[in-house]
């Protein structure tokens, strides 16, 4: 479903991303991890158009978007949760979510609204309500549910636990599975990387922007494996295949 | 009692006015973080529309003035900010300042320098008399127009899909465009509704003096920038504070300054601006701003 092929992620003259290739099957759920810095979030951005790319393509169903404008690609079917969630502020709840509806009739606009109430009830009485007043587990919800408003055949999600107590975080990630569950194909990028491994059918380890270390949940169940792929030792490939 | 109510009549239209230009920067800004130094020749656009339709009947002419300028300020995106979309705020504002005399260039080829005379309907250059007070029909003008547009802005940016989408491609551009939101349509829209604005303080501004020069969008846009930075950049609930707080505040140094100081009066005006920002560096309505950022 989504190709990364060999793309390089520069800011100036310092390339944060080098020669990344990554492959997110249709209905598959892949988790990119690694260090601060690594240059994971720089992917995710670059993916979805708010980051150029200096070398190599972004492939969508075939179809390559490499540069698109990232509202053109929501209505591809691609959407991102952001770190921090950045849910805006100052909009209530209500409008949040009716920023992803621009395109949709009055009557798929309410219809997708009542799918996220009953996805997140823990929103319904905080719809007229400002965004910033919601707790920080809230806020991820409403930040998934927005990007869900635009019925997204990949999702892309950013650090979802990042600055979350452990409760919500399992809140959060017992959310993912369902929406795995339903056939939504999951690019996941996460820092608590055990967990994103767990989660996901694949991974990728990027180390100052480079892919270290790639393979199956169960591959990288290995946690001295994952370890020193953090600390770079790690080889690049696993069971005699290169990464 | 009389000279009371005269003044505060004056410090409300004079308010009004600034209320109007100054939330037509305060849009541009917050959506695009520019400081459209250009804004001016927008008012001067409207003027010379003005100029150019003498003669029409009058809701022609006025109705005429402010399309122009709404058309003006979208060709101005389309045709000079947005090659620099993405450009550092400075790349912007320099690329403003050119802008401007390159339009105020034209104008003066175009018309000559000298102001030209423009002929607006009788009923603004009436005056009203309530009880003891007479004053001008420009001032309830002024403040019904200032009302009227900041009310439908507001209405506007609460109800509608586009109003919703703005208030939040002021608070972040990029994740706007993660949701959807057109960024092409999003600014085009605010340059649009600047522009309305434009034109409805072209009228206002004219109709003060009578004649149009090329220069005449210059004096305003630097009052409209004062306002907006004393209310709170970004903000246009603190843009229109600002320029009503400017408003009254000009007209209270008129009739307090002593006679001799009297022509200093702008001096001490801008005094007291330094003075607020030196104690409130990010303007008066911060909070207000934060609530409400557009």
């Amino acid at each position: 479903m989504l190709e990364l092929d060999q793309i390089t992620i520069s800011y100036g003259r310092t390339a944060v991303v080098t020669g990344l290739s990554l492959t997110v099957p249709q209905g598959e759920a892949v988790s990119l991890i690694g260090p601060n810095g690594a240059g994971k979030t720089s992917t995710l951005a670059a993916i979805v158009g708010l980051r150029q790319i200096t070398a190599g393509s972004v492939r969508f169903d075939g179809e390559e978007i490499t540069g698109r404008a990232p509202e053109l690609l929501v209505r591809q079917g691609l959407a991102l949760v952001p770190e921090r969630r950045q849910i805006f502020t100052t909009l209530t709840v209500r409008e949040n979510l009716r920023l992803a509806t621009a395109d949709l009739d009055r009557v798929a606009a309410a219809e997708a609204l009542e799918r996220e109430m009953e996805r997140f009830p823990a929103l319904r009485g905080r719809l007229e309500h400002p965004a910033g007043g919601l707790s920080g587990g809230q806020q991820q919800q409403l930040a998934i549910s927005r990007a869900l408003m635009c019925r997204p055949r990949l999702l892309l999600l950013d650090e979802p636990s990042l600055g979350l107590a452990p409760k919500i975080v399992d809140e959060v990630f017992a959310t993912l599975d369902q929406l795995r569950a339903s056939g939504v194909t999951i690019l996941l990028v996460e820092q608590n990387a055990l967990r994103a491994v767990r989660f996901a059918d694949r991974a990728y380890v990027l180390n100052a922007g480079r892919v270290v270390l790639e393979g199956t949940s169960a591959e990288l169940a290995d946690t001295d494996l994952l370890t020193n792929s953090y600390l770079g030792v790690a080889p690049t490939s696993i069971g005699g295949k290169d990464a | 009692m009389t000279s009371i109510v005269q003044h505060l009549v004056d410090a409300a239209s004079l308010g009004a006015l600034y209320a109007v230009l100054a939330i037509g920067i305060a849009l541009m800004f917050g959506i695009m973080n520019l400081m459209n130094l250009a804004y001016g020749e927008l008012i001067m656009i409207g003027g010379y529309s003005l100029y150019a339709l003498n003669g029409e009947p009058w809701p022609l002419q006025l109705l005429g003035c402010v399309v122009i300028t709404i058309v003006a300020a979208l060709l101005m995106e389309r045709l000079a900010f947005r090659p620099f979309r993405g450009a550092s705020a400075p790349v912007l504002l320099v690329t403003s300042f050119a802008l401007s005399f390159a339009l105020q260039a034209i104008a003066t080829v175009a018309f000559t320098s000298r102001a030209k005379g423009v002929s607006l309907p009788g009923f603004l250059d009436s005056s009203i008399t309530v009880g003891s007070v007479s004053f001008s029909s420009l001032n309830v003008v002024s403040v019904v127009a200032a009302l009227v547009l900041v009310t439908g802005l507001a209405t506007g940016l609460r109800r509608s899909m586009i109003g919703v989408q703005m208030r939040a491609a002021a608070e972040s551009f990029a994740t706007a465009r993660l949701v959807g939101v057109r960024a092409d349509k999003v600014i085009a829209a605010a340059f649009g509704i600047s522009g309305l604005f434009a034109g409805v303080a072209a009228i206002l501004v004219v109709a003060q003096s009578g004649t149009v020069t090329p220069t005449i969008g210059v004096a305003p846009v630097l009052v409209a920038f004062v306002a907006t930075i004393v209310g709170g950049l970004g903000s246009l609930w603190g843009a229109a504070w600002g320029g009503f707080g400017l408003g009254a505040l000009t007209v209270l140094l008129q009739v307090v300054l002593p006679t001799e100081l009297a022509p200093y009066r702008d001096a001490f005006l801008y005094a007291g601006v330094i003075f607020v920002l030196l104690v409130r560096p990010q303007g008066l309505i911060v909070l207000r701003a934060r609530l409400e950022r557009v």
